[in-house]
């Protein structure tokens, strides 16, 4: 029985771990950009949260709710004015440009915020569970994982079903082209960063309400979620759901048997997965 | 006033000069031929047009306002769209979603939406939830003619239609053009095919190695005329 408690907390985990990949997974798709300061865009949504929830005193979901916009805002102009001018045929000027805009955001919030931890207040919410058969599961790792489908399920329906999911698309394939539709390149990137920092406030929300956090754990969230985009194969939102579960089971089995090995374990779930895949479980079929 | 023109049009890649100050003139309703051989420029011309290559701004204007500066997306935007050479469909996207992705930057109601491009092409209707890679060469080069008419553009450029098509498929291609010129586009048509172009073409224009050295209309043009200006008069 506790290998089945074990798994089903890794599966919730993973819900932790795809919220930080679906951005990263939907950027990549249409623009081939890793951004490698993802992760402390993650950390920065959390602190955006904590000072609307420091200073009105609302709910941090209420906090986050407002953050969005003010993310997405962001996303946008940062695509709009800096990244879009190093985006090309060659991939090294993107990487340099976000490994530096992460120094600068750590810094920044090493600044701001000092080197203390910090934590969104939940209340109640932290220590509920809910019983499903012979197991006791949290509330807020349920919650985690909802909203991980819910992205998921969300920014799919996008891709597919609307004329500005055809432009991504139609754009991550050949950009020359679409514009020769009448799309505008630079401002579908912008669109799709903006859409990426909405999700990255949602993985805040819950990297904030689950675990302290400081200025300096950016970097480890990126990794997680660049294995999890990885691991689902580059460009598929599904896959990198299945991608944040994988490692979430794997941390949350190698924490069983030894605590030592959670965040090995997770790692080495990519490497098996590199190994046998080498693409990912489900790569696009137009790479 | 001519709908479209270049005037004294160069364009560059790099070093190398592809065109030396082409003069082109369309007027509303016509359909004109560009003819040349490979490397005559007739594709850099059709990028030049449409906005994938940026010139000075009067080197192209549509009724009169300069657009040789615009972005693609603008040029498209006025109408003028473009079946670009090779196809280019959306490999992400099917057969359907690559023809309503031709209104993106133009909505202008007209003659041309889903329901006639599938009258115009009824084997794309069959196929219209395929990718739109998976098709043969043929129904592709319909599906491209069919996004590009999408957005009821004024002004229709198509390069090379005929590439890599074998001559059965190119004619059935080729039988769409009189609809659309009915429908009110007028075109540009860029083909190394002489005698569809003849066809079709209410005047020809005939390019080498980045000029233009004949123009006339197809019965004004005698074969030698056009072999000289084809392969150079010392061919």
């Amino acid at each position: 029985m506790i290998w089945v408690d074990t798994i089903v907390q890794g599966i919730l985990l993973g819900g932790l771990y795809a919220l930080f990949a679906a951005g990263l997974s939907l950027v990549f798709g249409i623009m081939r950009l890793v951004n490698l300061a993802h992760g402390d865009l993650i950390v920065m949504g959390a602190y955006l949260i904590l000072v609307f929830v420091s200073f009105t005193g609302l709910s941090p979901f209420i906090a986050a709710a407002i953050a969005m916009p003010l993310m997405f805002a962001l996303g946008y102009g940062l695509q709009k004015v800096m990244l879009n001018r190093v985006l090309g045929d060659d991939i090294l000027p993107p990487l340099l440009v976000t490994f530096g805009l992460s120094v600068v955001l750590q810094n920044a919030m090493l600044e701001g915020f000092s080197a203390d931890s910090q934590r969104l207040p939940t209340g109640a919410l932290s220590t509920a569970s809910v019983e499903l058969g012979s197991i006791n599961v949290g509330v807020l790792p349920l919650l985690t994982f909802g909203s991980a489908v819910l992205v998921i399920v969300v920014l799919n329906q996008i891709f597919y079903r609307t004329e500005l999911g055809r432009a991504f698309r139609a754009t991550s394939d050949d950009a020359t082209t679409a514009s020769l539709m009448g799309i505008k390149p630079a401002n579908i990137f912008a669109m799709a960063t903006g859409i990426a920092l909405i999700i990255v406030t949602i993985a805040a929300l819950y990297l904030g309400m689950r675990a302290n956090f400081d200025p300096n754990i950016g970097p480890a969230r990126l990794i997680y979620a660049f294995e999890a985009v990885i691991i689902g194969g580059l460009g598929s939102l599904w896959g990198t759901l299945l991608g944040g579960i994988i490692i979430g089971v794997a941390q949350t089995v190698g924490a069983a048997i030894n605590p030592e090995w959670q965040i090995l374990a997770g790692h080495v779930a990519l490497l098996i997965v590199l190994l046998i895949r080498p693409r990912g479980l489900f790569p696009r079929a137009v790479d | 006033m001519a709908l479209l023109t270049t005037q004294n049009l160069t364009a560059h890649y790099g070093d190398f000069q592809a065109l030396f100050g082409v003069d082109i003139e369309l007027n509303e309703g016509e359909t004109i031929a560009i003819i040349g051989a490979n490397g005559a420029g007739k594709t850099t011309l059709m990028r030049s047009i449409s906005g994938v290559l940026t010139n000075q701004p009067d080197m192209v204007t549509l009724e009169g306002v300069p657009i040789g500066n615009a972005s693609a997306d603008a040029i498209m935007a006025q109408g003028v769209a473009m079946v670009p050479e090779g196809r280019k469909l959306f490999p992400s996207l099917s057969v359907e979603e690559n023809l309503l992705i031709g209104t993106y930057g133009r909505k202008t109601a007209g003659h041309w939406s889903l329901e006639t491009i599938y009258d115009l092409f009824p084997i794309l209707k069959e196929r219209r939830n395929n990718p739109g890679t998976a098709l043969s060469g043929g129904q592709q080069q319909m599906v491209a003619i069919g996004r590009a008419l999408m957005s009821n553009p004024r002004v229709l450029l198509c390069d090379e239609v005929s590439l890599g098509l074998a001559p059965v498929v190119i004619k059935d291609i080729y039988q769409a053009v009189p609809k659309i010129k009915h429908a009110g586009a007028s075109m540009i048509v860029v083909e190394q095919d002489i005698g569809q172009a003849m066809k079709v073409a209410d005047r020809v224009y005939c390019m080498m190695e980045g000029r233009v050295t004949l123009t006339g209309t197809p019965d004004s043009l005698s074969r030698d005329a056009i072999h000289d200006a084809y392969f150079g008069a010392a061919a």
